[in-house]
Parts: C-alpha cells; sequence; structure tokens
C-alpha cells in the first residue's frame, strides 16, 4: 500500500503538475480576480465584492451571447453527429468511388477552421457569392445571410457542422466496421429491414462511439470560434457573438480582465456542470462493457 | 426484400452519399479554382479560364508558410508525445493502483476533461510571462501537454484489460514500467490511435492560443500565419488566401488521397469504440 | 554608469567585450501592423535596414504583429509582461488607452522646441487630433488613411450621369444612386447604387456621414461622447434609409473585405472605403473609375483613419532617444514618399507632397491628390477612453439600427447612456 503510493505520486505528478498549474490554479485564480476591480495604469485592483456579477446579469451582451452559445450547441451538436453518422454509413456501403467519398468526408480535418473561414465567407457573400449565384439561377433575389442579424448565427452553425461532422466520420466508420458482417446477413434473411437492423442493432453497438464523439462535440461547442473571429466579429449588433469570443474581447480588446474573469467563471460554472454530468453517464456506460 | 426495391435503395444511399460529398468537398474545390486562375475568375466559372501559378507563388514570397507549417509541426508532435507519455502513466496509477486521494485526484482530472486551458487563456498568459516562456513554440504546447480527456479514456481502457495480465508479467519480474509497456500500451493501441487523431486534429487546428501566445514567425503556427496573412483591411484577396491555403493543408490532404486505405484500414483494424 | 560597470566586475567586462562589437549599441523593438499586404511589409523592411546601415549603433528590429488588433492586443500584452517593445504603430484611437494603461510617453520629453515647431508642426492638422491631448503629443502620424468614394466611370455613363463629376451632397448622392440601382426582370437587383460596408466596424465610415451632418462624435479629452446628438441621428436615419426607403443600398450589414471586389464585379457602382484600397483598385478595377471627396451634408467631412507611432514607457533613456531619431527619419519628407507610393498611405506631412517621387507618383496617380485635399475637411476618428468599449456601444447600435431592430434615436440615445456609464469615471 505504501509502495503503491509512491510509485502512484511517480507515475501521476507529471501530468497532475501540468493539470494544476494550467487548469486548476488558473481556474481559482480566476474566480479570486472576478471579486476584484480591473486595475488600469497606476489604479491597483481593489475589492468589489459582487460587483462584476451584477454588472453580468446586467449586461445584454452577455444574456446575447449566452443565448447564442446555447442555440449554437443546440443545434451543432446533434447535427454533426447525425450527419456523420450517415456519412460513415455511406462510405462503410460498398458504393463507387469509395475513396473519393471519404475523403471529401474528410477534408475540413485537415483545412484550418481560419482559412476555411474566408472561403465560406465567398459563399456567403450576397450578390456574386457562390449561394447567390446558384439562386440567381432560380430567378431568387440576392441574401446577405451573414449581414442580417437573423440569419448570421446560422450561418456559423452551418460552418461549424462541417468542420466537425466529417471529423466524428472517422470514429463511427470505424465503429461500424466492428459489427460482424454474418450478423448483418442473418438479419437481412429473418427479413428485417435496414432501418430495423440501424435501429436495433447498429446503434446500441455503437454507444460507446456516441458517448466519445458527444464528449467533443460538447467540448467544441464553446472552443470552436474561430470562424467568428474571421466572418463576423460576432456582429452584426452582437447575433453572433459566443461566450468563448465574448471573454476574448473583454480580455484582450477592452482590457477589462476583471469582467473577463468574472465571465470566464460563468463558462466555468456550465462546463463543470456538463462535465459532471457526462462522467456519470460516461462511467456507466462505458466502464462496464 | 426483393432484388428490385434493393437496388432503389442503394441508388438513393449513391445519391445522397455523393451530394453530401459535394457538399463537404466544396470549399476544397473552390479554394482549387481560385488558387490555379487569375484574380478576376474567383467569382466567375468560366471553363475556359486561363489557369496560372501565380497565386501560389506570391503567397509563398508574402509569408514563411515553410516555416509556419515546421511549426506546427513541431507543436503537434511535441503535444502529442507528451500527452501520450504523461496520460499512459497517470492512467495506469487510476486504473490499476489503490492510494489514499485517488478519489479526488480523478476528480481532478475529470474536471480538466471540459475545461481546456484555452478558456484560462488570460491567466494561462501570466503564467508562461512568469515563466518567461511568452513567444515559443513551448509555451504554445505546455498547457496542452496532460489532457484530462487522454488520462479519461485510457483509464476506461486499462481497467478492460484483465489484471491477469499484470499479474503475470509482475511474477516474471517485470518492472511498471516494463508491464505499461509491454502489455497496457499494445492492447490500448485503439485508443492512442483515436486519441491521437482528437489530439492532432485539435492543435493542427488550434487559433486562439497561439495568436496570443506568438509574436513572432519563428514560433507562429499555421493558423495563426493564416490569419495574419488573410487580414482583410484593403479588400479580400481569395486566390492568394486559397493558394496559401492549398500550400499548407495540402501535403496533409495528399498525404490522405494516397494513404487514405491505409489509415482507415489501420484504424479499422484497431477496432475503436 | 557604463564605466562603473566595467570597473567593479572585470569578468563581466571581459565578457561583454567578447559579446557585443559595438558597446554602446541600442537596440529598439518596434511592432508594426500592415493591413495592406505584402508591399507594406517590404518597404517597412527597406526603410529600416536603411536607418540601420546610417546609424550602426542602432539595431532596429520591425516585428510584423498582424492586423490593427492583432498588434495592440500583442503590444499591450507584452507590455504589462514588463516586455513593450519601444516603439509600434497602433491604431491613432488607442491613445487613450495607452495613456490610461499608463504605457506610452509623449514624445515632447525628447524634442527641442526647435523640433517641436518643425517636425510636429509640419504634421498635417487633421491627423494631429488624434495624436495630441492635453497639450502632449503622444503620436506621431504615419500609416494615415482617410475613407473616399471610388465610382464606376461606366456605369455612370450607362445610367446618363457624367461620369467625371462625383454627387457632391446627400442628394446628388441619392439621385446617383438610384439612377445607378438596376434590376433585372424578376425586379431583383442586378447593381446597387451605392455600399456603405457596415460589418465589423460600422462607426468609421459612419462618420463619413455624421461629420458632413455636422456632428462631432467624441470631444477631444476623450472623455465624453455626443451619440444622441439629432445630427448623429439625422446621419443614422439617411444611412437606414438609404436601403430602407430608397432601396439603393443592399439591406443587412454589409461585408468590409468583399467591398472592392463588389465594385469589380459590377455589383455596386459607388462604393466608400478606405484610401488604403487605392492601389488595388487602381490594379484590379477593370474599368475607368474616379475617386472623389465623401458628399457634403452641412459640410465636408470624413473622419481620419490608421495608425500612428507610439513611443513606449518601459526602456531606457538611450533606447527612447534612439526611437524618437528613428521616429524623426522614417517620417521625413523622403521616406515618407517612399512609404506612401508603395502603400496607398497618405504622405502625412505637406513636405512629402513636395519631394520629387511624390510628384511623379500624382503626375501618375492623380487620385492621390484628393485623398490629400481631402484631409483639410477631416476630423479625427472616434477616440475616447475605454475606446473598444466605447466603440462598441456605437458599432451596436448602428447594427441594430440598420437591421431594422431599433430606431435611430433610440439606438443612439442607449448607446450614449451605455458610453456615459463608462466614460463619467475619466472627467
Amino acid at each position: 500500500m505504501r509502495r503503491d503510493w509512491i510509485y502512484a505520486c511517480l507515475l501521476l505528478s507529471p501530468a497532475m503538475v501540468i493539470l494544476v498549474g494550467f487548469t486548476h490554479i488558473p481556474a481559482i485564480e480566476t474566480i479570486i480576480n472576478s471579486f476584484f476591480s480591473t486595475g488600469r495604469g497606476r489604479r491597483v485592483p481593489e475589492f468589489i465584492g459582487t460587483d462584476n456579477y451584477a454588472t453580468l446579469l446586467a449586461d445584454p451582451v452577455f444574456i446575447k451571447a449566452l443565448k447564442n452559445n446555447l442555440i449554437y450547441a443546440a443545434v451543432t451538436i446533434p447535427a454533426s453527429i447525425i450527419l456523420a453518422l450517415m456519412m460513415a454509413v455511406f462510405v462503410n456501403e460498398k458504393l463507387r468511388g469509395r475513396a473519393l467519398l471519404r475523403m471529401a468526408f474528410f477534408t475540413p480535418t485537415v483545412l484550418p477552421l481560419i482559412a476555411v473561414a474566408n472561403i465560406w465567407m465567398f459563399f456567403y457573400t450576397p450578390g456574386f457569392g457562390l449561394i447567390d449565384q446558384i439562386r440567381g439561377l432560380f430567378d431568387l433575389p440576392a441574401q446577405n445571410w451573414v449581414g442580417q442579424t437573423d440569419t448570421v448565427l446560422y450561418t456559423m452553425i452551418a460552418v461549424a457542422t462541417w468542420k466537425e461532422a466529417g471529423f466524428f466520420m472517422i470514429f463511427y466508420l470505424a465503429a461500424l466496421q466492428t459489427i460482424p458482417m454474418p450478423l448483418r446477413e442473418a438479419a437481412a434473411l429473418e427479413g428485417a429491414s435496414r432501418w430495423y437492423f440501424f435501429r436495433r442493432v447498429t446503434l446500441p453497438l455503437i454507444m460507446p462511439t456516441t458517448l466519445f464523439v458527444s464528449v467533443n462535440a460538447v467540448i467544441n461547442s464553446v472552443r470552436l470560434i474561430d470562424h467568428i473571429f474571421v466572418m463576423t466579429e460576432g456582429g452584426p449588433n452582437n447575433a453572433s457573438k459566443l461566450l468563448l469570443f465574448y471573454v476574448y474581447e473583454v480580455a484582450f480588446q477592452y482590457w477589462d480582465t476583471a469582467y473577463a474573469a468574472t465571465l470566464t467563471v460563468v463558462i466555468l460554472g456550465i462546463l463543470c456542470a456538463l462535465a459532471i454530468a457526462q462522467f456519470f453517464f460516461l462511467d456507466r456506460r462505458v466502464h462496464y462493457k | 426484400m426483393n432484388k428490385m426495391s434493393f437496388s432503389w435503395d442503394r441508388a438513393l444511399i449513391t445519391c445522397a452519399a455523393w451530394a453530401l460529398a459535394l457538399l463537404w468537398v466544396l470549399p476544397l474545390i473552390y479554394a482549387t479554382w481560385t488558387a490555379f486562375h487569375p484574380a478576376e475568375f474567383e467569382t466567375r466559372f468560366d471553363l475556359t479560364a486561363p489557369l496560372t501559378l501565380t497565386n501560389f507563388s506570391d503567397a509563398w514570397v508574402q509569408a514563411p508558410f515553410a516555416r509556419y507549417f515546421l511549426n506546427t509541426t513541431i507543436l503537434v508532435t511535441m503535444i502529442l508525445i507528451a500527452q501520450i507519455a504523461l496520460g499512459t502513466l497517470a492512467a495506469y496509477a487510476f486504473a490499476r493502483m489503490d492510494f489514499r486521494g485517488k478519489g479526488i485526484l480523478f476528480s481532478l482530472v475529470l474536471v480538466q476533461l471540459m475545461i481546456m486551458p484555452d478558456i484560462l487563456l488570460v491567466e494561462n498568459y501570466k503564467t508562461m510571462r512568469d515563466l518567461g516562456l511568452v513567444d515559443t513554440i513551448l509555451a504554445i504546447g505546455l498547457p496542452y501537454m496532460a489532457s484530462g480527456f487522454g488520462i479519461f479514456l485510457l483509464r476506461q481502457t486499462f481497467m478492460t484489460i484483465p489484471q491477469e495480465l499484470d499479474d503475470a508479467a509482475r511474477i516474471e519480474g517485470t518492472s511498471i514500467m516494463g508491464r505499461i509497456w509491454r502489455v497496457y500500451m499494445p492492447l490500448a493501441k485503439p485508443t492512442y490511435l483515436a486519441f491521437g487523431l482528437v489530439s492532432v486534429s485539435a492543435h493542427w487546428n488550434n487559433f486562439l492560443w497561439p495568436l496570443i501566445i506568438t509574436n513572432s514567425v519563428e514560433t507562429r503556427p499555421l493558423t495563426v500565419g493564416l490569419s495574419i496573412f488573410a487580414a482583410t483591411d484593403s479588400g479580400i484577396q481569395w486566390s492568394v488566401i486559397n493558394a496559401a491555403t492549398l500550400i499548407t493543408s495540402g501535403p496533409l490532404l495528399l498525404a490522405f488521397l494516397l494513404f487514405q486505405r491505409q489509415f482507415v484500414q489501420s484504424f479499422m483494424r484497431a477496432g475503436i469504440k | 554608469m557604463l564605466t562603473n560597470f566595467f570597473k567593479t566586475s572585470t569578468t563581466a567586462a571581459a565578457l561583454a567585450l567578447a559579446t557585443s562589437v559595438p558597446a554602446f549599441a541600442v537596440d529598439l523593438e518596434f511592432y508594426f501592423p500592415v493591413a495592406v499586404g505584402g508591399a507594406a511589409a517590404d518597404t517597412i523592411e527597406a526603410l529600416t535596414s536603411e536607418y540601420a546601415a546610417a546609424n550602426p549603433d542602432v539595431n532596429i528590429e520591425a516585428i510584423y504583429a498582424g492586423s490593427y488588433t492583432d498588434a495592440s492586443t500583442k503590444a499591450v500584452t507584452a507590455a504589462r509582461g514588463g516586455n513593450a517593445p519601444q516603439l509600434s504603430v497602433l491604431l491613432s484611437t488607442e491613445m487613450f488607452t495607452l495613456i490610461d494603461e499608463d504605457l506610452i510617453e509623449p514624445f515632447d520629453t525628447y524634442l527641442t522646441e526647435a523640433e517641436k515647431s518643425e517636425w510636429i508642426d509640419g504634421f498635417f492638422p487633421a491627423f494631429m487630433q488624434n495624436s495630441q491631448t492635453g497639450g502632449n503629443t503622444w503620436g506621431i502620424p504615419f500609416q494615415r488613411s482617410t475613407p473616399v468614394m471610388y465610382w464606376n466611370k461606366e456605369a455612370f455613363a450607362k445610367a446618363g450621369l457624367n461620369p467625371d463629376v462625383a454627387p457632391a451632397n446627400w442628394d446628388e448622392l441619392l439621385n446617383a444612386a438610384t439612377a445607378l440601382t438596376e434590376k433585372d426582370d424578376a425586379g431583383n437587383v442586378t447593381q446597387w447604387g451605392l455600399r456603405i460596408p457596415s460589418a465589423g466596424f460600422p462607426y468609421w465610415l459612419f462618420q463619413g456621414l455624421s461629420t458632413p451632418a455636422g456632428a462631432i462624435l467624441a470631444n477631444a479629452d476623450g472623455n465624453k461622447t455626443n451619440f444622441d446628438d439629432p445630427k448623429v441621428v439625422r446621419a443614422l436615419q439617411f444611412l437606414v434609409d438609404l436601403s430602407k426607403s430608397h432601396g439603393v443600398m443592399a439591406e443587412g450589414s454589409i461585408d468590409w473585405g468583399a467591398t472592392p471586389k463588389a465594385f469589380f464585379e459590377g455589383e455596386s457602382a459607388i462604393i466608400w472605403t478606405s484610401t488604403g484600397n487605392l492601389t488595388n483598385i487602381r490594379i484590379n478595377a477593370p474599368f475607368d473609375f474616379g475617386v472623389g471627396f465623401l458628399p457634403a451634408d452641412e459640410r465636408f467631412g470624413a473622419p481620419t483613419g490608421g495608425g500612428n507611432f507610439y513611443l513606449f514607457k518601459d526602456s531606457s533613456e538611450e533606447q527612447k532617444d534612439a526611437a524618437v531619431d528613428f521616429v524623426q527619419w522614417i517620417t521625413a519628407p523622403e521616406q515618407a514618399a517612399k512609404w506612401s507610393i508603395a502603400t496607398g498611405y497618405v504622405a502625412p506631412r505637406a513636405d512629402a507632397w513636395e519631394t520629387d517621387a511624390m510628384k511623379a507618383y500624382v503626375e501618375e496617380v492623380p487620385a492621390a491628390l484628393i485623398t490629400r485635399d481631402h484631409l483639410e475637411h477631416a476630423v479625427a476618428e472616434l477616440s475616447t477612453y475605454e475606446n473598444a468599449r466605447v466603440t462598441s456601444f456605437l458599432n451596436d447600435a448602428l447594427a441594430a439600427a440598420i437591421a431594422g431592430e431599433k430606431t435611430p434615436k433610440e439606438a443612439l440615445a442607449e448607446a450614449q447612456a451605455q458610453a456615459e456609464a463608462v466614460l463619467s469615471s475619466y472627467r
């Protein structure tokens, strides 16, 4: 037992030092900073209690970013998982040109979002952009997809879904390959429809992959904001502002570090809740498999 | 199921697959189109448009993409090796050892599953400043070198490995490191592969943290290099930007196209779940 | 001090002698943002090496720091970390923020009276509005611009307008834009009359409307805004009406980056954008185009834009002296002309326009003169304490009005109230 403890210490300490140093301590410091004012120039930070939190609750931009982020997550997560599964099913069939299909679905993984955002910008450009050129063939009017407050968030969601679905496809494809062929043939002989087989056999068998993918999808719904930098900077009128982008803006453009810390604490809270929920779910499902 | 409806079914699937694939590859097709044609054909898709390579030479001359590519490669490799090394050791301790405080320590790891360093960039910047690491490749990678996600995945996998294998190796006198190396790591290969892909893809694409922590050509990864290259204050130049995108993503795409069969197969053979 | 150092520590002296060849060399680091592509970076490189060749005791390292926003982020984070560059070209509007952060120093301390009157007073006054406050000079104009109007002469001729005369006031602008807006049989617009980009930082081009309307958005001390001035409301109403009632401009927030492209493609016949685009448009426009002042209302008017040199506090006296010397050199007529010709930025001093190189350039590109003469009517770009935040209030208000979510009056009153809440503590 005692020797085990020493070994455990040796094995754990490198990872723990980094985890604690770059996650836990900064997280605690962030929480502490959220109770102080921002120091600027010669003015030092002062303890102001929960003033920052009061500001936060009254901040329309924060409320909007929070709402946007919820929509962003609520659409991106299921959409990218379902599309990924569809793609995997497609390329798992013996279709013509399967290699090309796979490569097509794989492109988002290789093209950095920050670079592709410019290309999407062209697709969405009103008038001479790709979407409008196609719409023009059917005499439909130009649409300012990125410039309208009611459509801009969905254009961002489309880009994020594009990015993620192709990536998740790979994991599903590998999972599908592990479903034994005889099982499928037997089901076909019994007269089970493809859909029935998919629902009753395939889906339960790939459950662990779905969990793996959904953890990633949840993390990315907070993290994946690169295209916002290039395409909208959160505009117009904050219609495409997401939480992490707002943190960046407050911290590195407004230089209001205390308020940025307060915003961060909120994100931390949400993520912690998700982490705990997911842990119970994951541990039960995957551990005893 | 008669044969007729089966083939209809198939045709439908083929069509849907190709439609979806076309949608997915569209950005790449567009990038290729603009990169090989003069700027006036950025928005006009005329098959008789003249071909050119000047966009590539312009992009190549205007920014040190080879250097950026190298930086990203170093960064991604460094992070992956560290994550695997540190993650494996920690995962073994969590999966196979009993010690006081295990529960607490493990929940600390789980916290990091969700709270990635990206969110704590303000504080992490201060830490890097105190360590004197601002504007180094190490600083971009360091906060990610222990991955809660990696430790968690590996622990779950290690727990499925029969304890008897471990015991047998121990009786033969194999050390802890030896057992990890010879028993656990080979059996957890699929997990390593899956995690490796997540990690490489995440850091290949990572933008926000490197943007803040790097200042110079010697440290900037591709994403940051591309973003400052594509600053659009004076009007966007899709052809040159896309040429740059192709230069930097081309090698990977080409590699995937050439080796995709081996890649997907080894991935499948590994049978990740 | 250096002699003392040598006396007290012989080993250190030996080391110092062995490693540094000119013992008194000054190292300067300077960040610059380049928004105009490759040529600008090359020019900076060429200029700094020219300076270094003439001044072997100074080592200058020019660090390309990305966009304006990136450059500010870097400079401020580095300075807060005690790792400031000596010089940096940042947006002129950052002046109050940098003062507030206690990161920069006025140039005056390092200048003689003669230099002040000869050098500082030689810059165009419009550029100095964003560079001086409280009797001190905090910024030296370098990478400066102003918005102008570009129009497609072919489209003008086709619409029956005189292609050589620009709309000079708002009425003429509206008439021209109406004549220029073309629709196809399905009723869809194929050519918009006017394009005033409003995505990202709408306040800048909006100042091209609010200034002619007779309003000044912020005071010279940077601690009071006038967003709810009826003249500002009128300007915003005019902007909103361009698309909502007159249908001569696309609806919604209009992208900045694609604006020159939209001009080349004939999507828009008149565009407003920075003088920094002149070179791009000159090379790529497939038709004859004109460059003119932004149209007048009560008066002609536009904001200035672009970047100034700032002198960072946290450096040695030698470094600051050398830095000021370098800035004086690089803004001198010959160098300023070179820079302006290569990039399209407006040479910030009258004497730069008297150089032979500049005269030859103006001969070739008469439009460059428009950019200079426009300065006579130009005012300071919106700049206050906590600039990014205060500006975002106005940006959001403009976007909300453009989207039709709020009336111009409501939106601007709200922005003014938000700005008040922040700025009142700076009075």
